[in-house]
């Protein structure tokens, strides 16, 4: 069955890819995602099975490499963790083959769009099935290429490949500390099978390992090394980048990829390897306060953006810190919980949001929008719910796992923890607020759209903060999206069945997968679900002390909540000339975050520039002038010097030096040899 | 074993090769179609007779193999060939690569076709040559004999600047054999022999070690090409006719290594442990510096053979680690190296055959119409820049391992190519096959026809193959690994005696 769940979307990949231009486009997409529909039923099979049963195994497929100590095996791990990311993987990967039929249907390259998204399925199963460290990797890279390629899908738009690449490079960073941090694993453990580091953590709790001069304690700068990779996956602070960027795909890439899975797979890596970071408690300060700091980084930037991916692409990167703090203070279920509820409703939005640019004919700018409840009631009740569970409104899915995460932060009693407490609560307020914000000016209050000419404006930059008026025309935010050039033109429309059908699937889960699995994941039922798939040390009761709060802990990410509504209410219902009046009050601040805290200029200064320009230095420079000045071309400029007046340069000269080598090279070898002989 | 094996059969078989194409009168279309079909026959059935070997071969045994011997200039210096694990593969790689030589060849060369497939073939036995033999006067002259044909390839049929380019070459590798020359002699005058097996157990005095490890280093390190004397090899590569570069990277530059693992750290161990921070500082070096200028090419060809100097890097960073994983992991990054820049120098002259220019600014767009070419540039560009599942990541991976094992400082270095390899090579990618085709030239460009598809097929085939079962490759190295791995120990430990007697 895991072969199955594993290999069917290779096999897809494979038809559409290698056969897709001979089949065409409709087999293709029938083909690929009738062949997830298999997976993720099995999925759930499997899900059932392992998790309220005992289904746990490993499964070898093959060997990799056999080196010295060194031995990888292409394997299976399959325990309660990987069957829920099975099930979120292949359960969101189906839904999001079957929208992309309707969403993509203009494209004439759909076979190549659904090999890739195939292939980024196996990939990421790849890596959640994952045995040892290596193929962890090999998955881990694989679903990089895959976002490339899918990022890049358009790739007549240069945006769109800068993106593609960008997004590739920036995650080589954290990959960079992720190769690192396995070879420290297995200098210490000598194997970088699961199997042989978990049972042996304990035994080096207090070792000691020299990295670059400094001696660490072994299992913090491990730890530390991989969660490198995990911070360039998951787009945490600092690499964080990429993500927003991202946004240039397709939309149903960033459904799949940039919110349910992919982004995920740092989230999942160090539940994975909870049994080492719960002895590098260093470590997991850091993961709180990256985690704490993203949330609340990203949520600040969420609140000003105008693109419509851009704001859920921040929502994101947000609530991936969220999951890094859970997973920080210890509360590996938490964190695991909100990637579970958060693949379903992050999913959801940004399918949403694909059928609200699929009904604007590619526009994405909130400010053009406005009022298309009417026009695409459906749209507009999924995407309610979706918004509702982000921001956690009770019994819905987020309100079970966010706040979960900042109870557990509250209950870590330390320095990272209540950091992560503030960041998240102060968080949860932002996301409230700018989920609501997008929803208002999306579907509520008057139409701006249609009547307007956007030709007729000088195009303007992105931060001309005096023409944030969200009531007036302004101008598009991207020339790119209009290929067509007929937004405007035509009355939104709802879209077809194949794109609901997905997004009533997901708002399902999105209501109930907190009521359903909340006591599984993270209540009583605990010890029974995991089976020791997420470890905790004895002396971790962050689970315990999560019921033993101050009675205003609870209520807090709910107020918060109802206070980021309200104040949206107020800005984007009531008296819509609040936004750019505080924009225009607080011009500094505002381009700030509308710039992303200017992240992108200052790594451009810092790392791209001066690359650039080294490399053009030394090859300039130090090749040509100086490797080259003073070796072959000093000596050939002086031995031409000699020669030029003797020996006329002809076709006939490297004869004549060939010849030269090998009858010198001959008469050495004799004259030194045979004299060496007597 | 007495008589000619099948070894010989290997050095002789091209040359039976290049003497018919000799044999054919005239330069009509007849005749140059025949030295076509023949050369390529010929590089086929020495393919087909490496295989041979390749199924005698025995790769759990450390020892040298399919071992003939005959004498030559004296009782001491004899005509000796034999196979061990190192070579086998090397040998393996060179015979399969030929073949692909001989097709990119096919249309793009116009004028003395037959000198032109002569070359090549004498360059096979020479290359073969330099891996089979056992006596290191034989590994000299096969060593040394080789630049001629590759001289000669890129002198005459190499591009505008082909003459400073062949000086060049030539200038460098001069001055590293003489001084590997002298070493040679040293040895002959003191362990009596030239025999490889034999001097592989001599043990040279410490102090003699670190001369003879100098003058053979600096042969090897030209070769490898190595900081700072690698100018040569992008201006090489430039001028070189397709088929040339791909044999310059795919087999030429691995003589350097291979020199490194059948003379320089078997037979010096000592000096090799003592020079490993050297090698170490300029593998780095080599890494970083190579790709960040590698970053900034406006030639593609360039690029690609600044690529190579970084991927060469990993290959003396792995094999000076002196541990399993650095050494087994450098020995597969050449063959695995060998293939995959082979192809990339194939897929660069897919389009300098139809374009006639390499600067990348002149291409954009090729997916547009090129769509099958996209994707086997796609593939091989992964496979440069190591993405698991393609034969550059195992040797990668291995090599940064090893280097770990024994420093990280190196490792941390180093580790910083998987960054850089992924922005100049996306980069490039980006410039010439994304975008929009807007380019006039461009716009009748044919995607690639049926020989070009039958060229990458296998090449693309293997690179993912053993991506995914290193096996067949890998094991091959163990055996004798380990039997390197036990006489490097033994200095290791006679320098840690000596530390401790110090103390």
């Amino acid at each position: 069955m895991y072969h199955a769940i594993v290999f069917l979307p290779l096999v897809g990949f494979l038809i559409a890819g290698i056969f897709g231009r001979l089949l065409g486009p409709r087999p293709s997409e029938i083909v690929t995602t009738a062949l997830l529909f298999v997976a993720a039923v099995l999925s759930w099979v499997s899900f059932i099975q392992v998790g309220f049963g005992d289904g746990a195994t490993r499964i070898q497929i093959a060997q990799w490499m056999s080196v010295g100590d060194l031995q990888v095996d292409w394997a299976f791990r399959i325990d309660t963790l990987t069957a829920m990311m099975l099930v979120v993987v292949n359960t969101v990967s189906a839904l999001v083959h079957l929208y992309s039929i309707g969403y993509m249907h203009e494209d004439p390259h759909r076979s190549r769009f659904f090999a890739y998204l195939s292939l980024f399925t196996f990939t990421m199963l790849m890596l959640v099935t994952a045995d040892n460290l290596v193929q962890m990797f090999f998955g881990w890279e694989g679903v990089g290429l895959a976002s490339y390629l899918l990022i890049g899908f358009w790739y007549q738009k240069d945006s769109a490949n800068a993106a593609a690449m960008k997004a590739f490079i920036v995650n080589r960073v954290g990959d960079f500390g992720f190769l690192l941090g396995i070879f420290t694993v297995f200098v210490l453990f000598n194997g970088v099978t699961f199997d042989a580091i978990f049972p042996r953590v304990s035994e080096f709790a207090n070792a000691r390992f020299m990295f670059l001069g400094i001696e660490w304690h072994a299992l913090t700068i491990a730890c530390l090394l991989l969660f490198m990779g995990a911070m360039g996956k998951s787009a945490q602070f600092l690499l964080h980048t990429w993500l927003p960027d991202a946004m240039e795909g397709p939309t149903p890439v960033s459904a799949l990829i940039h919110a349910a899975t992919m982004v995920t797979a740092g989230v999942f890596m160090v539940a994975r390897l909870s049994p080492l970071f719960e002895y590098a408690p260093s470590a997991l300060a850091v993961v709180t306060v990256i985690g704490g700091i993203t949330a609340f980084f990203a949520a600040t930037v969420g609140l000003v953006q105008n693109d419509i991916k851009r704001v859920i692409a921040y929502s994101t990167c947000s609530q991936l810190g969220y999951m890094f703090v859970g997973l920080g203070v210890g509360a590996y279920g938490a964190g695991v919980f909100h990637l579970f509820t958060h693949a379903f409703f992050k999913a959801l939005l940004f399918l949403g949001a694909g059928s609200v640019i699929h009904a604007m004919h590619h526009e994405q700018d909130i400010r053009h929008m406005g009022a298309l409840r009417r026009y695409i009631p459906l749209t507009t009740a999924m995407m309610a719910i979706g918004t509702l569970a982000l921001t956690g409104f009770p019994f819905t899915a987020g309100y079970y796992s966010k706040d979960a995460i900042i109870e557990a932060a509250y209950a870590a009693h330390s320095s990272a923890g209540s950091f992560a407490f503030l960041a998240t609560v102060v968080a949860a307020f932002m996301t409230s607020f700018y989920s609501w914000r997008l929803f208002f000016l999306t579907f509520e209050g008057t139409a701006r759209w249609g009547h307007h000419d956007h030709h007729a404006h000088a195009p303007h930059s992105h931060e001309g903060v005096e023409h944030d008026d969200h009531n007036r025309d302004v101008e598009p935010a991207s020339h790119a999206q209009h290929d067509h050039g007929h937004h405007g033109d035509h009355t939104p429309h709802e879209s077809p069945l194949v794109m609901l059908i997905p997004l009533i699937v997901l708002a399902t889960g999105a209501v109930i997968a907190g009521i359903v699995f909340h006591g599984a994941f993270i209540g009583e039922g605990y010890q029974e679900f995991w089976k020791g798939a997420l470890y905790t040390r004895p002396d971790n009761h962050i689970l315990e002390e999560m019921h033993h709060l101050p009675g205003w802990v609870p209520l807090l990410p709910t107020i918060m909540m109802v206070l980021g509504f309200v104040l949206a209410w107020y800005m984007y219902i009531i008296d819509n000339k609040q936004p750019a009046k505080l924009a225009a009050d607080h011009p500094i601040l505002y381009r700030f975050l509308l710039n992303k805290w200017y992240f992108d200029e200052l790594y451009d200064a810092i790392f791209v520039r001066p690359a650039m320009a080294i490399g053009r230095f030394f090859w300039r420079t130090g090749d040509q002038k100086i490797i080259d000045g003073l070796g072959p071309d000093g000596i050939s400029a002086r031995v031409l010097d000699v020669t030029r007046g003797v020996v006329r340069v002809q076709t006939g000269y490297v004869y004549h030096y060939a010849f030269a080598m090998l009858i010198g090279v001959a008469a050495l070898v004799t004259f030194y040899l045979f004299r060496g002989a007597h | 074993m007495l008589g000619f094996g099948i070894l010989s059969g290997l050095l002789v078989l091209p040359l039976v090769g290049a003497a018919f194409i000799l044999t054919l009168r005239g330069d009509s279309e007849a005749a140059r179609s025949n030295a076509r079909w023949a050369a390529l026959a010929t590089t086929i059935a020495t393919f087909l007779l490496s295989l041979v070997a390749w199924a005698r071969f025995d790769i759990a045994s450390a020892s040298f193999q399919l071992v003939e011997s005959h004498s030559w200039l004296t009782e001491t210096i004899r005509f000796k060939l034999g196979v061990d694990g190192f070579s086998m593969p090397l040998v393996l790689l060179t015979t399969f690569l030929m073949p692909f030589c001989i097709l990119a060849s096919w249309d793009s060369i116009e004028n003395r076709v037959k000198e032109y497939f002569v070359a090549f073939l004498v360059l096979e036995t020479t290359m073969i040559g330099v891996f089979v033999a056992l006596d290191l006067v034989l590994f000299y002259l096969f060593f040394e004999a080789g630049l001629i044909p590759m001289f000669l390839i890129i002198g005459i049929w190499g591009g505008k600047r082909r003459i400073y380019a062949s000086f060049k070459f030539f200038l460098y590798t001069l001055l590293g054999s003489v001084l590997m020359l002298l070493a040679i002699m040293a040895m002959y005058w003191t362990a009596g022999t030239t025999d490889i097996p034999t001097l592989l157990t001599y043990k040279f005095a410490p102090n003699l070690q670190i001369w003879l490890w100098l003058a053979f280093f600096a042969s090897f390190a030209v070769k490898m090409p190595m900081w700072p004397v690698h100018t040569w090899l992008p201006d090489a590569h430039v001028e070189a006719p397709t088929a040339g570069s791909v044999i310059l990277a795919g087999v030429l530059l691995k003589m350097g290594g291979y020199g490194f693992i059948r003379v320089s750290l078997p037979m010096f161990p000592d000096a090799s442990l003592y020079f490993a921070p050297l090698v170490y500082a300029l593998s780095v070096i080599a890494i970083i510096y190579t790709s960040l200028v590698a970053l900034m090419q406006e030639d593609i060809k360039k690029l690609i053979a600044y690529s190579s100097v970084a991927h060469m890097g990993f290959v003396t960073m792995g094999l000076f680690s002196m541990n399993e994983q650095g050494i087994q992991g450098a020995m597969f990054t050449m063959i695995s190296h060998g293939l995959v820049s082979g192809a990339l120098f194939l897929s660069v002259g897919v389009i300098y055959d139809r374009m006639h220019t390499r600067e990348i600014k002149a291409y954009g767009g090729l997916v547009n119409r090129m769509p099958l070419y996209a994707v086997v540039f796609l593939i091989l560009t992964m496979a440069n820049v190591a993405l698991p599942g393609t034969s550059g990541f195992i040797g990668e991976f291995l090599t940064l391992m090893g280097a770990f094992r024994s420093n990280t400082w190196v490792a941390f270095f180093a580790a910083s190519g998987v960054i850089l390899s992924a922005a100049y090579a996306l980069w490039l990618y980006r410039r010439v096959v994304y975008g929009e085709l807007d380019k006039p030239a461009l716009q009748n460009i044919t995607d690639l026809n049926r020989r070009e598809i039958i060229t990458f097929a296998p090449l693309i085939l293997l690179i993912i193959y053993y991506g995914i079962q290193p096996g067949p490759i890998l094991d091959a190295f163990a055996a004798p690994t380990d039997a390197l791995m036990t006489s490097v120990q033994a200095a290791l430990a006679t320098v840690k005696t000596a530390a401790l007697a110090a103390n």
